[in-house]
């Protein structure tokens, strides 16, 4: 049996995962031509490439389909209920950095914390009828979050994508999303809560705790762990 | 794992026990509109309970539990008083613990109505103490009602209070906003930057400061909560005994008689409550008329405040002590503002409890080995 190891299938998330790897005595590499999903992990033998994006990751180390995979600690937090015991944090990898943070409009001037958030969604909600909107797509991370600070009266509205201008747009009165650099909160006159960071999510190396791995399998893992000086 | 017809049939008795007891037999669809559900226990319930939707309703959720639309049925076209039972099932979403059930059978009991609240209470706890009485169970009660009269007593603005008792079902944060309004935790270093500016250059210039208005939250919404901060800022404290006497009650737990005993005494500087607590002695003489032996019946003044939102009087609970992992076998309470909300300005006084037949089964069970 082969030790699975998913990564993802392209862009910077793929090139710095090779780097680290690479770094670690490791060297994987694309097979075939540009376009083909295939690859190698030279060093260790017993090791089957698996390309993925890494928004599938947290689902395949979840169903025990890969045995390790790289993806952001976000995604996994965010995408596997009870990801605790399905799947093992093995080791931040010092890349992917994106704070996942709730902003609000930099005019609110009387709302810095989560006190205040949920004070003004009370109001919010006496005056305009409605909860107030928090645009996502981080629904369980930002839900657990605000149950966890006992805010209440707001309502999550999905938004895949453009998040920051979703305010402006009207269809929503804040957001929590992922920033690295915060440029883009800036220039959509938002700001971050003072108290408002959810998670600090990195790339890391996960180990699926469902996966079936038989003698041959645990002897490849050890043989990586060793390499990669995980300890376990 | 038990058989669902065994449960089945367990429900229908206890179901048959709610009808001989005067209750009309009520059902309620399985598919709710989602907006009820979120408008009234906030966005944590899409992590309790299932959402699903067509393109034509748009989103519904599988019940999580028959209280909202049995309220909504009796605001519709109930008598007064009047007494429901029903039997079905119940869907709760899991996402941390696999073993809990997401399906399962609940047959209730709901009273609306009638004049004599403390009466209700009795009658509602002794049906399901009366229903539960083989097994030896250990009965928890509260009263929220107690903590809500406890805050209204409170010598502070009338927003402080309702703050409060906004929270009174968010221990954690209550407790936070008890620290803060008592004085002891300091006012946060931007809001007293923030208070400073607001004194100095007034509203109109802190705002124009501020950049650009985007968004549905408008510069009168922010200038109105600034108001606020303004004007709570400049009230004193809540005084450190008024915050110790509240916080006496909510580690209150206590026989009933010994409780109401001690709550008395708290009464003399905290006047409020007397009338919550008149309620809880005429609860205590109703169920003792009932058979329930009260002096042996726990009181707890917390009790029920992470359950459901929705309790704002007399709350209880039926636990099985051999067995910690089980879930209550019963719990139930008051809920007069449930029916507000749902009614639409009408109001009528309601209790009721529910209690799970495959548990009562296991118990069964447990006793015949």
């Amino acid at each position: 049996m082969t030790l699975k190891l998913g990564v993802p299938s392209k862009g910077r998330l793929m090139d710095k995962t090779f780097e680290w790897f690479a770094e670690h005595g490791v060297r994987i590499a694309r097979t075939g031509s540009e376009r083909e999903y295939a690859g190698s992990v030279e060093g260790i033998a017993g090791i089957e490439l698996v390309l993925l994006s890494a928004g599938e990751i947290p689902r395949e180390l979840a169903a025990g389909r890969i045995h390790l995979g790289v993806t952001g600690s976000d995604l996994v937090q965010e995408r596997i209920a009870d990801w605790e015991n399905r799947v093992q944090a093995l080791e931040p990898m010092g890349f992917g950095f994106a704070d996942l943070i709730i902003a609000v409009p930099r005019c609110w001037v009387d709302v810095d914390t989560l006190d205040d958030l949920d004070a003004a969604a009370a109001a919010f909600r006496a005056f305009h009828g409605h909860r107030l909107r928090i645009a996502t797509k981080y629904h369980r991370l930002v839900r657990e979050f605000l149950r966890e600070a006992g805010v209440a009266d707001y309502q999550l509205v999905d938004s895949q994508g453009a998040t920051e201008g979703t305010v402006k747009n009207l269809t929503a009165e804040a957001i929590a999303d992922i920033t690295s650099t915060g440029e883009t909160l800036r220039a959509n006159h938002l700001k971050v809560l003072s108290d408002g960071l959810i998670h600090r999510s990195q790339a890391t190396l996960f180990k699926s705790r469902t996966a079936p791995c038989d003698d041959a399998c645990r002897a490849i893992y050890r043989a990586l762990a060793d390499r990669l000086a995980l300890g376990n | 794992m038990t058989d669902k017809a065994d449960v089945l049939a367990q429900a229908e008795r206890l179901h048959a026990f709610c009808r001989n007891a005067g209750a009309q037999p009520v059902q309620t669809s399985i598919l709710q509109p989602a907006e009820t559900l979120l408008d009234l226990y906030g966005e944590d319930i899409r992590a309790r309970a299932y959402v699903t939707s067509d393109p034509l309703r748009g989103e519904q959720m599988l019940r999580p539990d028959f209280t909202v639309p049995v309220v909504q049925m009796h605001m519709d076209k109930g008598g007064d008083p009047a007494r429901y039972t029903y039997m079905g099932e119940v869907f709760r979403r899991q996402e941390r613990d696999p073993n809990r059930a997401n399906e399962y059978i609940q047959v209730g009991y709901e009273l609306f109505g009638g004049d004599d609240p403390a009466a209700a209470d009795a009658e509602v706890f002794a049906l399901f103490a009366e229903m539960l009485s083989p097994f030896g169970l250990r009965a928890a009660t509260g009263d929220i009602g107690v903590l809500l009269a406890a805050v209204e007593g409170l010598s502070t603005t009338d927003k402080r209070k309702s703050a409060l008792k906004r929270h009174i079902w968010r221990p954690r944060r209550f407790r936070a906003l008890l620290e803060r309004f008592g004085g002891r935790m300091p006012l946060p270093e931007p809001r007293k930057r923030l208070l400073a500016k607001l004194e100095k250059h007034g509203v109109q210039a802190v705002l124009d400061d501020a950049g650009p208005e985007i968004g549905l939250r408008s510069r009168e919404d922010v200038a109105a909560r600034l108001a606020v901060l303004a004007a709570d800022s400049a009230q004193p404290p809540i005084a450190e005994a008024e915050v110790e006497l509240l916080e006496d009650i909510l580690s209150l737990r206590e026989t009933s008689p010994h409780a109401l005993a001690h709550l008395r005494d708290i009464a003399v500087d905290l006047v409020t409550i007397t009338p919550a607590l008149d309620r809880m002695q005429a609860r205590l003489d109703a169920l003792a008329g009932l058979g329930v032996d009260v002096d042996l019946l726990d009181f707890e003044a917390s009790y029920g405040r992470t359950t459901m939102e929705y309790y704002d009087g007399f709350v209880f609970g039926f636990y099985a002590e051999g067995r910690p992992d089980l879930p209550p076998v019963a719990s139930g309470g008051r809920y007069d503002a449930l029916t507000r909300i749902l009614g639409r300005g009408r109001a009528v006084p309601a209790v009721g409890g529910v209690v799970r037949p495959e548990l009562v089964l296991t118990l069964t069970e447990e006793a015949a080995r």
